[in-house]
């Protein structure tokens, strides 16, 4: 079943930037699909991005203000612009090296503030946009542009960081989760204050490619076999293995 | 072309004489331009302002933010403008380093605001507490990337307050960043200053239109705000006039930079101030801004009272810098002096226009330029 979004892109839009196999377009029909069902009017929202390629899910495909801004620091820009104008829906999207590396101070902050955005973090693992080098949610051994003997490092778990930093709600779905998605970005939406949901994007041009997923459809099955939802999890998960579902606010 | 509206309309005080520290004056001069959103992080020797306007802001139904660093104050405040608030940021040097890329942001997407910088003593965390001017040349070329921005210089803390005012206004005029260059001594000093019953300030174009581009090669286009119901669409990447990515488009980026520079350049009578002091007849000229300006003209009143033919040029704004008007100057000049809290900078913009033997002094101790030592120097150059 399909549904009309194309009130939700701007007209002028023929196509999409991404990749093949990229996550980043069905993340943002994920996104528009949540608003859709809420019923949220697109002229008193504001979407706020950075660089990189999940910079370019909101802008400049939504049909609504689109604020495009430096590498890292959208939530900056977005917490001036909530708080001079509180009656804006404001929504934040970024990748995983934008929002929690090179941004990730403001990441903590405006969690620990509490200031009404919701934040949804693309996190394909990797830095797409630059060429493939190793990101702060790069798994442990993964083999990335600027990690040829794996990555000697450990993620970022980013649920348990904005957990700490005391965000409203914090959930974690795979965009092989759909629904899970879609149910956790509204009610994201609809708490107010700050919201933040990660959501996994697969990435076989950059990521895949490096480590024996080279199709899309092979990093669909990886997400597929590692996803486990929290409640069916007993905790002694391999390292790689991702745990998915609502951690706060559930 | 946008039509910015000028109103008068009154201070964040009532009409008087107030005895204010230069950095209570920016405050209050920022509050009276209509700034409604702060956003800054803790820095000496700037805080005060920050610190009075956190006191302040609410009584304006505003908003302060301490954010958490300057990188994020510099982008709360961009942020902040195009929702539809004037927005201002205060720092000194090494705030000014970390926001210069936003700053940069700021002149592309053609974002109103001001951002203080209260100048100590550098480079690195050098004097903290020590007057310094090093930052002239920061805030010309700091970011990367071809743009013009607008600095003022204030030499009293009556100037603290109208130069504030000032700097907002051109911002909204001009759709641009505009820099307080403060020094700490001026920021630190405590001086009587008059507030008017009323003062002019200018406000955005916010009507429909394209938001980034206009019919005029040095147009400045109006600016809606995020809620306007515009779907408005900013960028720092290269954009066309309704503000799409164009990255990959050479005549779009060309357009776009020289518009940017010739809406500056093309209304330099406008923005470009000077104050001349016994110019008439002066053989021996002085220039000189901010703090050292004070002291070069006490030191003139001295010589001339020696029967020095001695003059003072003070430049009030420094970027777009007064090039003509020093050019035309110097030519009936036997010497010309400079004297700056930096190791030449803008000396060497003099250089390229002056028209008599030029004579450059530099102090880089976080101390204030003396009279004295000013004198001394002029009396050296004399035949």
């Amino acid at each position: 079943m399909t549904r009309a979004l194309s009130a939700y892109i701007r007209p002028e839009i023929e196509n999409t930037p991404f990749c093949p196999g990229c996550g980043h377009g069905t993340l943002m029909g994920t996104i528009l699909r949540a608003i859709d069902d809420l019923g949220l009017d697109m002229d008193d929202m504001l979407f706020v991005s950075g660089i990189g390629c999940a910079g370019w899910i909101s802008s400049p495909h939504f049909n609504a203000d689109t604020l495009h801004t430096l590498h890292g620091r959208a939530i900056a820009f977005a917490t001036g612009a909530k708080l001079v104008n509180p009656a804006l829906k404001v929504m934040v999207i970024g990748g995983d090296g934008d929002l929690t590396s090179i941004g990730g101070n403001h990441l903590i902050h405006a969690a620990r503030r509490d200031i009404d955005l919701t934040v949804v973090c693309a996190n394909n693992m990797i830095y797409g946009m630059t060429g493939g080098q190793a990101a702060s949610t790069t798994p442990l051994g993964c083999f990335s542009a600027t990690t040829p003997a794996g990555n000697p490092y450990r993620p970022f778990d980013l649920c348990k960081l904005l957990d700490g930093a005391g965000a409203r709600y914090v959930a974690r779905f795979a965009i092989t989760q759909p629904v899970e998605l879609r149910e956790s970005i509204k009610k994201a939406l609809k708490i107010k204050g700050f919201t933040f949901v990660e959501a996994i994007s697969p990435c076989p041009t950059q990521f895949g490619r490096r480590n024996q997923l080279d199709q899309a459809s092979d990093m669909i099955h990886y997400l597929q076999q590692h996803c486990i939802p929290k409640e069916t999890a007993t905790g002694n998960e391999e390292p790689d293995m991702i745990i998915t579902g609502e951690f706060v606010g559930a | 072309m946008t039509t910015p509206t000028v109103k008068s309309t009154f201070p964040s005080l009532t009409k008087g004489c107030y005895f204010f520290s230069g950095n209570e004056a920016v405050a209050e001069g920022a509050l009276s331009a209509g700034c409604r959103f702060y956003g800054g992080y803790p820095i000496t020797p700037s805080s005060e302002i920050m610190e009075r306007i956190a006191s302040r802001m609410a009584e304006f139904d505003g908003v302060f933010i301490q954010m958490e660093d300057e990188i994020a104050s510099i982008a709360s405040i961009i942020g902040a403008s195009w929702a539809g608030a004037k927005a201002m940021t205060a720092t000194s040097g090494p705030g000014i380093s970390l926001m210069q890329e936003g700053i940069g942001y700021a002149a592309f997407t053609e974002t109103p605001c001001v951002v203080v910088d209260i100048q100590r003593a550098g480079p690195s965390t050098g004097q903290a507490t020590k007057v310094g001017s090093g930052d002239l040349m920061q805030a010309k070329w700091g970011s990367h990337g071809d743009y013009l921005p607008i600095a003022l210089s204030p030499w009293s803390v009556q100037e603290m307050y109208d130069l504030t005012i000032r700097a907002f206004n051109l911002a909204e005029r001009f759709r641009t960043p505009v820099f307080l260059m403060g020094e700490e001594a001026t920021a630190h000093l405590r001086e009587s200053i008059n507030i008017p019953d009323h003062v002019e300030i200018y406000e955005r174009g916010r009507g429909k239109g394209d938001p980034f581009g206009t019919d005029e090669p040095d147009g400045i286009p109006p600016m809606p705000a995020f809620g306007d119901g515009q779907k408005l669409l900013v960028t720092g990447s290269t954009h066309d006039r309704r503000g799409f990515r164009k990255t990959d488009d050479p005549e779009t980026h060309r357009v776009l930079v020289e518009r940017l520079h010739k809406k500056i350049l093309s209304h330099t009578d406008v923005i470009i101030r000077t104050e001349s002091y016994h110019l008439d007849d002066a053989k021996i000229g002085i220039i000189a801004y901010g703090f050292t300006a004070r002291s070069a003209l006490f030191a003139v009143q001295r010589l001339r009272k020696e029967g020095i033919l001695a003059g003072l040029l003070r430049l009030q704004t420094i970027w777009p810098f007064p090039y003509d008007t020093i050019e035309a100057w110097t030519r009936s000049l036997d010497h010309c002096l400079t004297f700056e809290m930096n190791m030449g900078q803008i000396s060497g913009e003099i250089q390229k226009v002056c028209q008599c033997p030029l004579h450059v002094t530099t102090q880089v101790n976080g101390s204030i330029i003396s009279p004295a030592t000013i004198e001394k120097s002029v009396k050296e150059v004399l035949p």
